[in-house]
């Protein structure tokens, strides 16, 4: 009995510590990198609509603004997980506020994702 | 020296809740704390409940939390808790742990989650005709984590340990590193596998709060991190 419990074993919290570690490690490499693009590279009065426009037509940029989004999201779902996980014992409970979290998560992420990929002003 | 015990009390029998009582004792800087809960017992009121046994910090019987910090009472010094004379000092049972009697608390949770990693040694295959050896380098690896009293002060200390019981504690996963860490040992996977469940060592958030309560001064955030080390590199 203890055998086959021990045996059927997920790896699914090691992944997400392992996640985690590295998702933080880019993202403030990802953060830093946006910040000096937006605010430092460029002066304050270039930060236009235009000069937003511009940048966002470049997939390189589209492809560095999904990456921040998908991996702060991520990472920071999953430490919202975990303080869920620890902090509501009742189980109904732990699991309603769980799908709406995930459920609220889940629609920035394709809002966010759908407003970059078709984000055309022309 | 004249200072002030405040104690958390609690008696099944007559309270409902946990209230405080405070008591004047003449002592020394040199006493320790527990020095001061055996005079209050002897001489004062003796229906205070605690539990000690060895009285020098070796058994792990007298964890409380002395002015608001994990401790054992027959380690502390009553210098380190008081400053001048007319002083305060504040005991409570360890949190996270039924109360059952003043200091006293249900032990039970914290001993099943030891016995969960099966803490004895594991021969694997047949024994060696005299000693089993280790060098001691390999010995070096588990000679924090065999340092471990049980005295729970790490477990009461942890704040996923206090709202979620169903983690394994700190004190177990240094037990389980004693063993996981022992190059006589033969069962490392099945204790690695343990430590890989969900109440195992991933719901250890680094809080760091073991390691300044551990009376024994064994790093164990350290410990636990190359537990999760280990359970890492066993499944890649």
């Amino acid at each position: 009995m203890v055998d086959a419990k021990q045996q059927a074993h997920s790896n699914a919290e090691l992944n997400w510590w392992i996640f985690m570690r590295i998702s933080g490690l880019l993202l403030i490499f990802l953060v830093l990198g946006h910040i000096y693009m937006t605010f430092v590279q460029v002066s304050e009065s270039d930060a236009t609509f235009d000069a937003v426009v511009g940048k966002l037509s470049q997939p390189a940029w589209k492809f560095y603004d999904w990456l921040l989004l998908t991996l702060s999201l991520l990472h920071g779902v999953n430490g919202a997980r975990y303080s869920i996980e620890d902090y509501i014992r009742s189980r109904p409970s732990k699991a309603w506020v769980k799908i709406l979290f995930f459920m609220v998560v889940a629609l920035i992420f394709v809002m966010g994702t759908i407003g970059l990929l078709a984000f055309n002003p022309g | 020296m004249q200072i002030n015990v405040k104690i958390l009390r609690f008696d099944p029998d007559k309270d409902k809740k946990q209230h405080w009582e405070t008591y004047a004792v003449e002592c020394q800087p040199s006493d320790r704390v527990l020095d001061v809960l055996n005079h209050i017992k002897w001489y004062i009121d003796p229906t205070l409940g605690f539990r000690r046994s060895c009285a020098h910090g070796i058994c792990g019987s007298d964890a409380m939390l002395i002015n608001g910090r994990n401790r054992l009472a027959c380690k502390t010094l009553i210098r380190n808790v008081v400053t001048g004379n007319a002083g305060t000092i504040t005991v409570e049972p360890i949190r996270g742990l039924k109360v059952e009697k003043d200091m006293v608390v249900d032990m039970e949770p914290f001993f099943d989650a030891y016995r969960s990693i099966m803490p004895y040694f594991i021969a694997d295959g047949a024994p060696p005709a005299a000693e089993y050896l280790q060098s001691e380098h390999d010995a070096e690896r588990m000679a924090h984590s065999s340092n471990c009293i049980l005295c729970a002060c790490c477990t009461t200390s942890c704040p996923i340990f206090w709202v979620n019981g169903s983690y394994i504690g700190p004190a177990a996963i240094v037990q389980a590193h004693r063993f996981i860490f022992d190059t006589r040992d033969g069962a490392t996977q099945q204790r690695l596998n343990l430590m890989n469940q969900n109440t195992g060592v991933w719901r250890c958030r680094t809080a760091y709060n073991c390691t300044e309560a551990c009376p024994r001064d064994i790093p164990i955030t350290e410990l636990i991190e190359e537990v999760k080390r280990a359970v890492m590199y066993q499944q890649a």
